[in-house]
This record gives C-alpha cells, sequence and structure tokens, in this order.
C-alpha cells in the first residue's frame, strides 16, 4: 500500500514539472498581442468553420503567427458557465483579445469582461455591448441581410424563368394568384426575421406577385428537422426554399423531392449547397468572416481600440453568395453584378419602405433599441429618409418588422 | 503428443472469492496504469506528440491553477451529486436511465424559483424553497415509472428513457417562455446584476456550497445503505424480489420510496447546476451527466466514497480533453479516444477482480510432449 502511494506521488510530481515547464515556454512568446478563441463546435459544422477560416486567415494576414503562444483555440465549448471557465483560462493563459461565436456565450463573454477589465472580449452575433457600457465588450456581425437578399434575386431570376417556361402550377399559387416561397428559419429571432425578410424582398425585385411561408425548427442545426420543415413546406407548394439554420437538410430534402419531379429549387446558407443539391441548389447567402478579424486583430496590434459594434457587408467584403449552380436562370450573374454593385455604392437599399408594407400600412418609424429589458425597442430610430437602416443602430441585427406576404406558420 | 492424454486449455477462469479491498484497488490501478501506456503508444502513433506532454498538459488542464481545480471541482461535485442519486436505485436493479431528465426537471424548478421568486426574498428561504421544490419535481419523475414498475411491472429502462424525453420538451418550453432576449432561445444568465437566487460564496469560494451539499448526501447515502434497514431493503429486492417478499418486505413500497429518493437527489443536482453553477437554464444543463453517473455509479458498486473517486477521473479526464485539444490543436475526439481507451481497461480491470485467471504451465507443456 505504501508502495503504490509513493509510486502515485511520484507521478503527481512528474505530472506537475511537465506541467511547469510548459507554463514557462508560454510566457516567453510574444505578450503584446494573445488572442483567444472560443467556439461552440469545431470545424465539422458550416457555421464554426467559417469562423475558424476567418481566424486563420486573418492571423496570416496581420502576421500572427498560429501557434500556442499566439493563439489558444477553445472548441466544443458549450453556451452555459463552462464559456466562462473558458474566457478566464484565456485569461490566464495571458490572452488580451478573447472572441467567441455563438450568440449564447454572450451573458459569459459579458461577465468575464467585467471580471477583467484589463481584457477586450468580442462577442460574434451579439447584442449587449453597447448597453453594457463596458470599454472592453464588443459586438460584430456581418451583413448577413446584403447577402440573403442577394440570394434573393438569384431566386426571382430562376423564378422568373419557370413562370416564362409555364413550369408554376397551381398548386404552387395561392388563391390570390401569388407564387409561394419556402424558408427554413432556426428561431422567431430578429436575426432570422431580418435575415427572411431581406432573401423575400430579393424575390420580389424580380417577381412582384409572391408570398413566403417560414416554418421554424427550434435549432440552429438539425438535419431532420431541417429536411421535414423542407418537405412540409414543399407539400404545401411552395416551390423555393431557403433557410437559416445551418445544416445541408432542407437542401438534401428539396434535391429529393427533385429528382421524384417536383419542381423545386434552393437557397442555402454559410455553405456552399451544391455538393448536397448539385441541380436543386441555386447559390447560397455567405459571410467572409477574416475581414472583422482581420480589422480586430489589426487593432489588436496597433494598441487602437475595437469598435463597440462593428457591422460591414458588400462594400467591405465581408458579404457574398456562392457559386451560382448550373440551374441558375440565364442573365443571372449580369443581374447579380448589377445589385451587388449597387449595394456596394449604397444606391440599393435592401429595406428601402416604400417596397413593403406591414399590416398594409407603410413603416414610418421603428425604434430598434431596447434599453429597458422589455424585449420592445424603446430608443434609436432605424428609418431616416423612407430607408430601414440595418445593423448601424448596433451589429445584431433588429429588422423585426413582420411584413406583409410572409407568413410565419409555426410561431407560438 | 498423447491422444489418450485429457486435453488442458491454455487458460482458463475460475470465479474469485471476495479480495481484499487493497487487492482490488491494486488491479484497478494496474489497469489504469496499463491504459495510459497504451494510450500513449496509440497518441505517439496517432499525432507523433510527445504522450508525457500530452498528460502533463491534460493535468495542467485539470489542476493548472486554483480557479481550474475549484472548476474541476464543481463538475465532480455535478457528477458525484448525480451518480450518488443513482446508486440506490441501480442497487436495487431499477434500471435509472432517467437521471438526465430529474436533473432536468429539477433544474427548470429552481430556475423558475431564481426568475419569480428570488428578486423579491431574501437568499436563505428562496434557497430553501429551491431546494425543496427540485428535489420534489427530481422525485416526481421518479415517481412515476417506479408506480408503474411496482403496479404494472412496466420495463423502467424505457419508462425512465422516455421520461427524460418529456423533461426535455418541458425545459425546451421554459426555454421558449423565459427567453432573453425574445425569439433568441437561450434563457441567459438569470439575474446577471443581483445574482439573486445564486449559491453565495462562503470561505470566498464560489463553489464551496456545491461541495457541502453534495458531499453531505454523499455521506448521508453511503450511511443509509450500508446501516439503515431501509438500505438493507434495498439490496434485498435487488438480489431477489422472491426474497424479498418471503422476508414480509413491501417490495412494490420499497420500489417507489427508493426510486423516489434517487430522483429527489438527481433533481438537487439539477438545483445545484442552475443555483450554484450556469445559473441559466438550458436543455443542455444535464449536459449526458445522467449517463455518465450510471458508470459512476456502477463502477463503484454504489459506494458513495469510490464514487467520488471515479467521478473525479472522469472529469480528470474530460478536463485534462478540451485542454490538449486546445494545447495541440487535436480535434475533441482525440481526448474522447483517450477516456473511452481508460475506461475500457477500467472495466476490463473488473474481470480480474471477479476472475482469476490460470495459464497451463510451462512443466506440463513439457509433459505433454
Amino acid at each position: 500500500m505504501k508502495k503504490l502511494i509513493a509510486v502515485a506521488l511520484v507521478l503527481v510530481l512528474a505530472l506537475s514539472l511537465v506541467a511547469c515547464s510548459s507554463e514557462t515556454n508560454n510566457t516567453q512568446g510574444n505578450k503584446d498581442v494573445k488572442i483567444g478563441v472560443i467556439l461552440v463546435h469545431d470545424e465539422n459544422t458550416g457555421y464554426d468553420e467559417a469562423h475558424i477560416n476567418g481566424i486563420k486567415k486573418a492571423l496570416e494576414t496581420c502576421g500572427i503567427p498560429n501557434d500556442t503562444d499566439h493563439v489558444v483555440w477553445k472548441y466544443n465549448v458549450p453556451e452555459d458557465e463552462k464559456c466562462h471557465d473558458a474566457a478566464i483560462e484565456l485569461v490566464e493563459a495571458g490572452c488580451t483579445h478573447i472572441f467567441s461565436d455563438s450568440y449564447g456565450h454572450q451573458a459569459y463573454m459579458q461577465q468575464a469582461a467585467t471580471e477583467n477589465p484589463d481584457v477586450v472580449f468580442a462577442s460574434m452575433t451579439g447584442d449587449t455591448a453597447a448597453l453594457s457600457g463596458l470599454k472592453n465588450f464588443k459586438n460584430a456581425f456581418c451583413n448577413t441581410y446584403e447577402s440573403r437578399y442577394v440570394s434573393g434575386v438569384v431566386a426571382g431570376m430562376k423564378l422568373q424563368e419557370l413562370v416564362n417556361d409555364g413550369k408554376v402550377a397551381a398548386d404552387n399559387m395561392d388563391e390570390n394568384g401569388n407564387i409561394k416561397l419556402g424558408y427554413v428559419g432556426a428561431y422567431p429571432y430578429a436575426e432570422v426575421v431580418s435575415g427572411y425578410t431581406a432573401f423575400f424582398l430579393g424575390v420580389q425585385s424580380i417577381v412582384p406577385n409572391v408570398v413566403m411561408d417560414v416554418l421554424y425548427t427550434s435549432s440552429w442545426f438539425d438535419p431532420v428537422a431541417e429536411g421535414e420543415a423542407a418537405n412540409t413546406l414543399m407539400s404545401r407548394g411552395c416551390i423555393i426554399i431557403s433557410q437559416h439554420a445551418d445544416s445541408t437538410g432542407a437542401p438534401s430534402a428539396c434535391q429529393a423531392a427533385q429528382e421524384a419531379g417536383t419542381t423545386v429549387y434552393c437557397v442555402g446558407y454559410n455553405i456552399d449547397m451544391l455538393p448536397a443539391a448539385p441541380t436543386a441548389a441555386l447559390t447560397s447567402a455567405q459571410n467572409d468572416w477574416s475581414v472583422y478579424y482581420t480589422y480586430a486583430f489589426n487593432c489588436a496590434l496597433k494598441g487602437e481600440d475595437i469598435a463597440t459594434d462593428w457591422a460591414k457587408g458588400y462594400a467591405e467584403g465581408a458579404n457574398m453568395i456562392s457559386a451560382l449552380g448550373e440551374s441558375c436562370a440565364a442573365g443571372t450573374a449580369e443581374k447579380v453584378a448589377e445589385v451587388e454593385k449597387g449595394i456596394k455604392e449604397g444606391t440599393l437599399n435592401v429595406f428601402d419602405c416604400s417596397k413593403f408594407t406591414v399590416g398594409g400600412e407603410t413603416v414610418t418609424s421603428f425604434l430598434a433599441i431596447d434599453t429597458n429589458g422589455d424585449f420592445q425597442g424603446d430608443e434609436g430610430e432605424a428609418i431616416e429618409n423612407g430607408v430601414f437602416h440595418e445593423s448601424t443602430l448596433r451589429s445584431a441585427p433588429y429588422f423585426s418588422l413582420r411584413i406583409d406576404g410572409i407568413n410565419e406558420l409555426n410561431n407560438n | 503428443m498423447s491422444k489418450a492424454k485429457k486435453h488442458e486449455p491454455l487458460v482458463h477462469i475460475t470465479k474469485r472469492g471476495t479480495l481484499p479491498l487493497w487487492h482490488n484497488l491494486a488491479i484497478r490501478a494496474i489497469g489504469l496504469a496499463a491504459a495510459l501506456v497504451v494510450c500513449a503508444i496509440v497518441l505517439y502513433a496517432l499525432t507523433g506528440l510527445n504522450p508525457l506532454k500530452i498528460y502533463g498538459a491534460m493535468f495542467k488542464g485539470a489542476f493548472g491553477s486554483a480557479r481550474r481545480v475549484w472548476t474541476t471541482i464543481r463538475e465532480i461535485m455535478m457528477l458525484l451529486c448525480i451518480g450518488v442519486g443513482l446508486a440506490p436505485a441501480f442497487k436495487m436493479r431499477f434500471w435509472n436511465i432517467g437521471g438526465e431528465g430529474q436533473v432536468l426537471v429539477g433544474g427548470v424548478a429552481a430556475a423558475a424559483c431564481m426568475i419569480y421568486l428570488a428578486p423579491n426574498m431574501p437568499l436563505a428561504p428562496v434557497l430553501l424553497i429551491m431546494f425543496v421544490l427540485s428535489a420534489l419535481a427530481g422525485a416526481i419523475w421518479g415517481l412515476i415509472p417506479a408506480v408503474f414498475k411496482a403496479r404494472w411491472n412496466t420495463n423502467e429502462t424505457l419508462f425512465t428513457l422516455m421520461m427524460n424525453y418529456i423533461a426535455l420538451q418541458i425545459t425546451s418550453f421554459c426555454v421558449s417562455k423565459w427567453e432573453n432576449p425574445y425569439g433568441s432561445n437561450t434563457v441567459g444568465i438569470i439575474n446577471p446584476t443581483t445574482n439573486a437566487g445564486w449559491f453565495p460564496s462562503i470561505f470566498g469560494q464560489q463553489y464551496m456550497l456545491n461541495v457541502i451539499i453534495v458531499m453531505l448526501i454523499a455521506v448521508a447515502m453511503y450511511l443509509y445503505l450500508k446501516y439503515s434497514k431501509q438500505g438493507f431493503e434495498i439490496a434485498v429486492v435487488g438480489e431477489s424480489t422472491n426474497t424479498a417478499r418471503y422476508a414480509a418486505i413491501n417490495v412494490k413500497r420499497v420500489i417507489i420510496r427508493t426510486v423516489m429518493i434517487s430522483g429527489a437527489i438527481c433533481g438537487i443536482a439539477g438545483f445545484i447546476a442552475v443555483a450554484g453553477a450556469g445559473h441559466t437554464i438550458s436543455t443542455s444543463t444535464a449536459g449526458g451527466r445522467g449517463f455518465t453517473a450510471i458508470i459512476v455509479a456502477w463502477l463503484s458498486k454504489f459506494n458513495s466514497f469510490i464514487m467520488l473517486g471515479v467521478s473525479s477521473l472522469l472529469v480528470f479526464l474530460q478536463r485534462g480533453a478540451s485542454e490538449i485539444a486546445s494545447q495541440f490543436d487535436l480535434n475533441d475526439f482525440v481526448s474522447e479516444m483517450i477516456k473511452g481507451m481508460i475506461l475500457f481497461f477500467i472495466l476490463g480491470s473488473e474481470f480480474f477482480i471477479n476472475f482469476k485467471v490460470h495459464f497451463r504451465t510451462a512443466r506440463k507443456e513439457t509433459e505433454n510432449k
């Protein structure tokens, strides 16, 4: 028994020696900037992969070596107290700038930011940085609504072609002759609402007589539920299906339905859906997070403050659509180029209030920021000169109006 | 080789009697050491990294700083609490796969108190109410399958498993009720500024109360199972319900009572997870611990103190795992692999504890020739 204890003690001592030596190694590196990354999953999901690639590209651009002295990665961090643990561990590892990629991390990042005023914490897709009043707590988001609008234009071009070819059947239309679109959404959250509205307006800019059914899956990533939702929408007659959920469930379902003889096409998100749906997928709306990370890392290297709310889009290269599929209508590329030019130059506004109505009326005022916690905006006018300015008052989307023509099938 | 000789197999296995505790532990220690060696070889073969460095990083990940030690302790206590909760049910051979759901309903009850009661009440009574309601919620979650088992002999494995899904849906429902902000499907930290309904720091340690509650429950469970009449009844019902009936034990009552206790402790684990650790509620509040705790309970033969050891090992592996994933840029699956191999060896050592292996001796071999 004594022998056993002795062996155990020796093991513990040996391990602590190893542990100590690796600690000293860590502190020898570049002390100025050390990046900490908190990811909700790993490279196996499209969303996290986009962040990982964005960070790697930005590191290269900024000349920060991707080794453990300069960057510490935390994978598969759940959205609970473990996020706070991870953030504190990164602080203890000497990180000066810590980034988290999922909305649910935000509360724990903010908590860590309060406790560590010398370290900068940035919560991607979050919305409380400005309200928190913390100098070291930041939010950022790409203007996904812009790429969704463009992907809507691609879908609209295809729809026009289907109309011209007489391929839109009677059951693809409602009683007023409007063609039905479908959208698989994750949650009835402003980010999703903003996205599907932009997509809808994109389609409507080409084919005016459309309506859209939205079906929520209550998950950001659930291939089975997304596939089922797509099937439900198709059975309701929806001829184009788009999505704000991270899997290939919906495109795969569309491809299967198309091969079985249904006329249906789909528009994806984040990743190129062509491998999953070679003839059904038209394109995907995408973000390039490297634009933000490059900006943030450069700020860090120069010792400058990072913007509390960062939101950029097409003009800065933070948004794009993936390669057009073979099923896209003729002339799509030209139209896309024209629309993209308009967005970049600011001549085309995605949320032009003259293009949509709410309850039959044109919207003239919308308060975007909720300061008292009742989930009703009470500050910050988003509408100016007849244009709803998305993501200018804060980075996270706040367009939560339910416009006419869009029908949520299962919102509570 | 003569055909007349009776064929003797190369190895044969006999059942062992009860081993002294130190012998028992020594076999496990050898199993653990063997696991570490095999893991080292596999790790080196797969990644080319120095396995000692990897083990060092794992150690550092779990115990590298005072804070990490406390985080590790918090996780150990969570797992131990659920393990202790499952122990009486499993000892009775009632397959309670429903720990996950019992933790969740306990957590939901605690979160509801934090949201609706805590802002308007002093801390001590709120924590007491949360404790009682969480235990009650867990107990009810245990009571339902227990009654069906006792009255109609339904299959408790399937029943408790199904109860998990119901608990999961109830949690989803509550999350969408309490979500902050609207539509985001996260509750976020509850009472982030007032800390109402949070466990208070004791001796300056945020997680001290977790340790106190769980250790009290663990010791009480040890005494209950080992020395109380009810503990004895559990053991008898577990071995044979006919014997129990012959000994005039009311089997139905024992089943219902035991599973309620089991569920109540799991419910308390949910309370600790919400008020003492996460300060939030989500469908991942139980985080699979309801299943991991089954391994904890079985490997420890329902002994609270061995459960503490097994929980510590499992949590150490898990914490170390995420550290090596980030330090060596290895995927988390590598650490899952290590965990799997170590568990395999520990389970394997159970075999050597229960059975003795005899090899055909060399002398006999020569005789045969």
